[in-house]
């Protein structure tokens, strides 16, 4: 470099290496910003782990996994977690319930069906479904869903884990539909064009060429749906009621685990309390749940990716 | 095939037919999922609105929140979450363009960025109470932030930080080679491309992640609720622009705030149906503000793709 430059102004080359240095700054401070993300998750554990550790000194393990009742801000605690788990899976179940049909037709009818113009401009309006800030669906739950259920089911309560969970699947509509559409349309077209030409209809290559050749794609989609409904707080908080309670009857009302967060939030506890580690310690329960869905998803998506 | 060979010609017409028909059925029902899915969108939109009438009004944007629902406001909802947005913005914008651009235009192909990646994607599914829960214990007791409005603005901002990432890289990757590569041919350094070209061609893309990040942040409670936003909030945060030199104070910063999720929460949860309203207009606010945003977000996305000519 220096050779060449050698003709030139000593001018030039000291701008030249001004200009370099500056380029190694650039890329350290860019570098820091992507850090960031590191540090963030770094840190989500660190603080869970950390905190719930206190909890943990008070409540073995074992009675954390296995005992029946969920109650640290009683007088008489007990603390299994057992009770929130399963609000948590019945309201996850009951929301997929929902979006898993209606967001594999969806996806079925853009990807194989729709007209090029129809498809870009619904998609964007599909997606300001899952847009809706999550206090307004909870209230949308409360309100509006709940009466409704009342008047097919008149004996209903007025808290109930059926109508957050039929919400909750409505609002994952849109991301199970347009992960399920991306892997169908990362099947290859030749695929489709054999069925064709052997005489099947579209719906015939949809349902026995394109959604098994997707397969990994729609359980990825799914799978990324659950973690979603496992972590859904709002809804849950407002529509499902407060109360931890060991059923998986959708008709009931009980407490999830992001429920329990919120409501031992709004209250004021002090910060050294066991009230206020135990959602530390509940809150390592969801990330470990969430995470395992999402890094099976994670695989899933990255394999539908390459198969082709 | 013997089988196929039996099947006289009318039958096979039949069947044929039958699967046509059930080509239409199908399409039929996949447009009344579709349309089922949004009319429940607008049905939503709708009863908000006219549950919440009787709120609208000058009033409702003016008063502090109260013991009565007539007289009950916005006012310090409807500040907090603006003051919150600003520090939510400008700090998601900065650290995620610079993380896009990073793992785009910098990062080497090993292992290290691999992990980069992989966070990124794994933030993007942590759900939201779990940021609430990092902050909670990270910015609120051991910073010391307090409940405040940064430690709010810090925890959306960590929690659209991927949307700003994603948005950021994919606009980053649609500008074409040629462009970096007759840049870098006159001589221009690593940074002056990025600064200079692809930045520039990159804008629409980055402020449609954002926007769609702040419309995400916008409608948060849960998070918020964790780190303890109080709903009953009836004073303003200092302001931040004042009239002496500098003209710029920091004090709303570490101001207590509510905001407009936890406004609607508080008033969903109070027994007094008189409250129910309330909770419909600031709703129907939320909502509003939510879709608007959207709106503006794919205008500005279409809007650049028509006038960018490679």
């Amino acid at each position: 470099m220096n050779n060449s430059a050698g003709t030139l102004a000593a001018g030039f080359s000291e701008s030249l290496r001004y200009r370099k240095i500056r380029d190694r700054l650039v890329e350290l401070i860019l570098l820091a910003a992507g850090l960031v993300a590191v540090f963030t998750t770094v840190a989500i554990v660190f603080i869970l782990v950390y905190e719930s550790s206190f909890f943990f000194e008070h409540v073995s393990i074992r009675e954390f996994l296995t005992d029946t009742m969920w109650t640290p801000l009683f007088a008489d605690a007990r603390y299994g977690i057992m009770p929130l788990v399963a609000g948590t899976m019945t309201t996850t179940f009951v929301g997929l319930a929902v979006a898993i049909p209606l967001g594999t037709i969806i996806a079925i009818y853009l990807a194989e069906f729709a007209p090029h113009r129809l498809r870009e401009t619904i998609k964007p309006m599909l997606e300001l479904l899952g847009a809706v800030p999550t206090v307004v669906y909870g209230y949308f739950a409360l309100v509006m869903v709940t009466p409704l259920l009342q008047k097919v089911f008149p004996e209903l309560p007025g808290f109930n884990m059926l109508s957050a969970g039929l919400v909750i699947g409505l609002m994952i509509v849109p991301y199970v539909a347009s992960v399920a559409e991306d892997a169908m349309r990362a099947v290859p077209r030749y695929m489709r064009e054999g069925s064709y030409a052997m005489g099947a209809t579209r719906l015939q290559t949809a349902l026995r060429v394109v959604v098994p050749g997707a397969f990994s794609g729609l359980a990825a989609a799914y799978i990324l749906g659950i973690s979603r409904a496992v972590g859904e707080t709002m809804v849950v908080a407002i529509a499902a009621g407060m109360q931890p309670n060991l059923t998986f009857n959708p008709t009931e009302p009980a407490a999830t685990i992001t429920a329990y967060i919120v409501q031992v939030s709004l209250g004021d506890l002090p910060h050294d309390s066991i009230g206020y580690q135990s959602i530390f310690a509940a809150g390592l329960v969801l990330l470990l749940i969430t995470l395992v869905f999402n890094v099976l998803g994670f695989f899933l998506t990255r394999k539908f990716r390459e198969a082709y | 095939m013997a089988a196929a060979a039996e099947l006289s010609l009318a039958e096979i017409r039949r069947g044929l037919s039958w699967r046509k028909q059930l080509d239409k059925i199908f399409v039929l029902l996949g447009l009344l999922v579709l349309f089922a899915c949004l009319g429940v969108l607008a049905i939503l939109f709708f009863d908000l609105v006219r549950d919440g009438a009787s709120r609208f009004g000058w009033d409702f944007f003016t008063n502090f929140p109260s013991r009565k629902a007539e007289r009950a406001g916005i006012l310090s909802a409807w500040v907090g979450t603006s003051l919150i947005m600003l520090v939510t913005a400008l700090v998601a914008l900065p650290v995620g363009v610079a993380a896009a651009i990073y793992l785009e235009e910098y990062a080497p192909k090993n292992w290290f960025t691999g992990i980069i990646e992989i966070n990124v994607t794994n933030l993007a599914g942590v759900p939201s109470i779990v940021y609430g829960l990092l902050a909670l214990g990270l910015f609120v007791y051991k910073f010391n932030f307090g409940q405040s409005v940064l430690s709010a603005g810090l925890t959306l901002a960590l929690l659209i930080l991927p949307i700003v990432v994603v948005a950021t890289r994919e606009s980053l990757r649609a500008v074409p080679k040629a462009i970096r590569e007759a840049a870098y041919g006159l001589g221009a350094t690593r940074w002056e491309v990025t600064k200079d070209h692809v930045l520039p061609y990159s804008t629409g893309g980055i402020l449609t992640g954002l926007i769609l990040g702040l419309s995400r942040a916008i409608g948060e409670t849960a998070p918020i609720i964790t780190i303890g936003a109080l709903s009953f909030i009836a004073f303003l945060p200092p302001a931040p622009i004042g009239g002496e030199f500098p003209f710029l104070n920091f004090e709303w910063l570490t101001s207590e705030f509510t905001a407009m999720p936890i406004q609607m929460f508080n008033w969903i949860s109070r027994p007094d149906q008189a409250f129910q309203a309330n909770a419909a207009a600031a709703g129907a606010i939320l909502l509003g503000m939510t879709l608007l945003m959207n709106a503006i977000a794919i205008y500005i996305r279409y809007r650049f793709r028509k006038k960018i000519n490679w």
